[in-house]
């Protein structure tokens, strides 16, 4: 195993975890605000620890895959040690083991908060929580790659840990040029919703966090309530819109970069998502048509909730924990089922759920028909075995990891739809949970233990479970 | 961009010098796990389907490449792919065409079919055999402006003068006009200076003539007598090219080969040489042949291993030189320490040839760019060369005061069709042909040689 190299590349994304902590700085100083100082010195730290490690570079440049889980999980781990840092030295969050909580729910744009009053929050502070939803959506190690000019080579091994999705693909030959890419395709949409929102009467602020909130598929709200404090259809609109967006695989959006466009709804996956959002939301309108003054405003709330759902942000216009339980059932499938593969979203994903179900017809036919040879065929390509081995060997392992989860948070003896809910929506990305935990609710009397329980289903969520579990296989440290 | 079709050894290993050379490659065969490793391995986009396939071609945006080059196994799938890449624009195309039915139209496929490029491993293979026989001593050869000059490798073993010996007295010992541009002493490479010092078990490189390289052999003692008689085992379709060959130049050839099928084609098609049907690794049926009583030994089987072995037992029955084909196991240091006397490996020959085509096609200054291109001492040294016109900086200039980067040695000058080995007080000329040695440096063009800031 190629330590030095692993080294090198936890210490380059230090050193960016450092730069990027520029920017709460630069807010801080703007409003003057005493926290300001916190994200100086952690950003010295940073800087300094990743230089330390890595100002020379390795001669052995090898990264096989095994590296690359093993990069990817400790990187994520220490991306959120020290950016928990600031939140906590500033003393806006006293305990360390929130502030890290809070802050692995913003990596993972999950979303889930243990504030009680988000308001009283320094800007500082605000903005990092929110910008962790950006860097964390589209993933901190392919911003080193795409980014560090002496970083290339085999680095292939790293995306494929950290991007979402049972298949990962490029969209050009190099890898850098497609981390680039992935990162114009991001900055674009997530500019283009500031301006939008801006354009709705947001302060550019709020308008800015809200985006960074989106484009990650995180769901940190600045305001106690969420997007409903703004009160806006138009804002909520808009937020619809981009959720659905950043739900979508960004391989797509390379073919209406290049003008492609008729490719972009030959995707199974991308009709699949889009046909499940259309009839979710039918059917949670019609059921919660008689709580709301009309039928629209009714399915303003209803496109919101299941685009803040599927794509895994977690925003709230409404309390959907008084809607019937037809609807509430439906959120909690979506919580499932998850975004596209390729996207910022968390979840299952889309293609793996379709996967699954086209297995399943394949074998009822086999059952009837012995001697048949049958073969599952997704995005217009054959899926081999050993990629479907992958795809179910994941959902044993994301049930099992499911369960023991729910096991260690009943602990805290809360009730079964807040204890089975929180770990749900930590495990998917999503945010807000049930009653406790629910779209009014926080995390903030959850145990210490129940928090570092969640933060793991956080980031096993968010890098799809495998390189986190790696990290406790014994060969892998083994020389 | 690149596009290359078929990830097979020439496939693979054109993959690696492309990419490692920084160069936007699209790789396409049928097989998802050559691609899926191919794609882990090199910084490679990687699609898996029929490289004639139109769709599949689309996909890879053919319209853009720079090259298709097609190297799968089917020689008919790889004209196909590189007519439909031809059709859609592709600047230039490549296409392995292997069959010898088929080598006598290479021409016409060149011309009226617009292929760039055809390349037959098995044809540079043999002429690269061909050239080993006639120059017995050395392990390699390459030969640069059309043949005349030659690059050979030679390994200095008990018997010959040269250990010990300061490059600066090389004089003392051969009058011969000579230079040796790259040593390699275990897996090290050295570009030497007059005060290098030679040792035994060197591998040196030298450039000359054909006939200062023969002088240089024999006052050092490399050279023994011409070879007359080649014994070839295998019938492969190296061999078909090769006994060609070697009857022009009046060699005598034997082969044996195991198939009979093969053996009344061979005979019918090559009535100059002697098929002998037998098992060429049983050591009777060799000794029965008198296969030791020739001057040389190829082995041709489809196994590296046999091929490997029978050079070795060929050797010790007496045979004085021994060539093998290495197809899978890389040349490595390891076979070199063995006592077989030549290794050729048709897949890095054909990758060369590719490489050195697609450099002096694409590169910026297009008049003084790449003419031959040889990888040598494993793949480490690059020995090039390049035509000197007007834009060559430092015209004139005795060498001495030429500033060149590190690693770089001019191999020789070639003018009026004779080869002045270059020494401080010569200089570049408009229309001189010139032989680079360069090791772990990419050179484009002739003046990628040159420090920066030291031209007028």
């Amino acid at each position: 195993m190629n330590r030095r190299m692993i080294l090198y590349i936890l210490g380059k994304m230090l050193e960016i975890e450092g730069i990027l902590m520029i920017l709460p700085l630069l807010t801080g100083i703007i409003y003057h605000e005493n926290a300001t100082i916190c994200y100086l010195i952690t950003a010295i730290i940073c800087m300094a620890i990743g230089f330390l490690i890595s100002h020379k570079k390795p001669k052995k440049q090898n990264i096989y895959a095994k590296e690359g889980f093993l990069i990817c999980a400790l990187a994520w781990i220490l991306l959120s040690i020290f950016g928990a840092i600031p939140l906590w030295m500033s003393g806006e969050i006293p305990h360390y083991i929130d502030a890290l909580f809070e802050i692995v729910s913003g990596f993972t744009t999950t979303g889930s908060s243990i504030l009680t009053e988000i308001e009283t929050l320094s800007r500082c502070n605000l903005f990092w929580r929110s910008f962790s939803h950006w860097v964390g959506g589209m993933g901190i190690l392919v911003f080193v790659v795409a980014f560090l000019p002496d970083v290339s080579g085999s680095t292939m091994h790293i995306l494929k840990a950290e991007m979402p999705g049972p298949i990962v693909g490029k969209m050009v030959s190099k890898v850098k040029m497609n981390a680039q890419l992935l990162y114009k395709i991001y900055a674009f949409l997530t500019a283009a919703e500031v301006i939008l929102l801006v354009l709705g009467g947001l302060p550019f602020f709020d308008s800015l966090l809200n985006a960074f909130a989106t484009a990650g598929t995180g769901g940190f709200a600045i305001k106690n309530a969420s997007i409903a404090a703004y009160d806006s259809a138009y804002v909520d609109g808009v937020i619809t819109a981009f959720m659905i967006l950043f739900g979508v695989n960004f391989n797509l959006y390379y073919f209406v970069v290049i003008g492609k466009v008729s490719q972009l709804f030959r995707s199974e996956e991308l009709r699949c998502y889009l046909a499940i959002i259309a009839a979710s939301a039918i059917m949670i309108t019609i059921n919660i048509a008689n709580l709301y003054s009309s039928i629209f405003e009714a399915f303003r709330y209803a496109i919101f909730m299941v685009g803040s759902i599927i794509t895994t942000t977690g925003f709230v216009t409404a309390d959907y924990g008084q809607w019937p339980m037809f609807s509430q059932i439906i959120l909690i499938l979506l919580m499932f089922i998850g975004a596209c593969a390729g996207s910022t979203g968390g979840g299952m994903k889309v293609s793996r759920i379709m996967i699954y179900a086209k297995t399943c017809v394949s074998e009822f036919k086999r059952m009837i028909h012995p001697h048949s040879v049958v073969s599952v065929e997704f995005e217009g390509s054959h899926i081999s075995d050993s990629s479907l081995r992958n795809v179910f060997v994941y959902l044993a392992v994301y049930f099992f990891i499911l369960f023991i989860s729910i096991l260690l948070i009943s602990l805290n003896n809360f009730d079964f739809a807040t204890t089975f809910s929180s770990v749900v929506t930590c495990m998917n990305n999503i945010g807000p949970g049930l009653n406790i935990c629910g779209p009014v609710g926080n995390f903030s009397t959850f145990s210490d233990f129940s928090k570092i329980v969640l933060c793991f289903d956080m980031l096993a969520g968010r890098l799809e479970l495998f390189p986190l579990l790696m990290l406790f296989s014994r060969s892998l440290w083994k020389k | 961009m690149y596009i290359i079709i078929g990830l097979g050894k020439v496939g693979q290993l054109l993959t690696k010098y492309l990419a490692d050379e920084g160069h936007d490659v699209v790789v396409i065969d049928t097989n998802p796990q050559k691609v899926d490793s191919v794609v882990n391995i090199y910084d490679v986009m990687g699609i898996c389907g029929n490289g004639a396939n139109f769709d599949i071609l689309q996909s890879a945006e053919v319209e853009r490449a720079d090259a298709v080059i097609s190297v799968t196994t089917s020689d008919e799938l790889n004209i196909l792919a590189g007519l439909i890449a031809h059709k859609e624009g592709a600047k230039s195309v490549i296409a392995r065409v292997r069959n010898p039915d088929y080598s006598s139209q290479q021409s016409y496929i060149r011309e009226e079919l617009g292929f760039d490029m055809i390349v037959n491993p098995e044809q540079a293979a043999a002429d690269e055999i061909t050239r080993m026989i006639m120059f017995p001593p050395a392990a390699k050869v390459d030969t640069f402006v059309k043949g005349k000059v030659e690059l050979i490798e030679l390994k200095i073993d008990k018997k010959v003068k040269l250990h010990d010996v300061i490059l600066s007295q090389l004089s003392k010992v051969t009058k011969a006009n000579v230079l040796i541009c790259a040593v390699c002493r275990q897996e090290e490479v050295y570009i030497p200076d007059g005060s290098f010092v030679l040792k035994k078990g060197d591998h040196i490189f030298v450039t000359g003539l054909h006939k200062d390289l023969t002088r240089f052999c024999l006052d050092t003692g490399f050279m023994s007598a011409k070879i007359k008689n080649v014994s070839i085992v295998g019938g492969s379709k190296i061999t078909y090219y090769l006994i060609k060959q070697l009857a022009v130049l009046g060699i005598k050839t034997k082969v044996i080969e195991n198939n009979h099928q093969r053996c009344i084609d061979l005979s019918q098609k090559m009535p100059y040489s002697v098929v002998i049907e037998g098992d060429g690794s049983d050591k009777d049926v060799l000794l029965e042949e008198g296969v030791q009583l020739s001057d040389a030994i190829v082995t041709l089987t489809g196994m590296d291993e046999q091929n490997i072995i029978l050079g070795l037992m060929a050797k010790t029955l007496g045979v004085k030189k021994a060539i093998a084909k290495v197809n899978h196991i890389s040349a490595s240091n390891f076979i070199d320490q063995l006592d077989v006397d030549n290794i050729v490996d048709p897949k890095s020959i054909v990758a060369s040839q590719i490489i050195g085509y697609l450099r002096s096609k694409f590169s910026l200054d297009e008049k003084s760019s790449v003419v031959t291109l040889h990888k040598v001492v494993n793949e480490q040294v690059e020995a090039l060369e390049f035509v000197v016109n007007e834009n060559t900086k430092n015209l004139g200039k005795p060498l001495s005061e030429i500033q060149m980067k590190k690693n770089i040695l001019i191999g020789g000058i070639l003018r009026d069709y004779k080869l002045i080995i270059p020494k401080g007080q010569d200089t570049l000329e408009v229309g001189d042909r010139v032989i680079i040695i360069a090791y772990n440096i990419i050179l484009n063009k002739l003046n990628d040689i040159f420090k920066d800031g030291y031209y007028e």
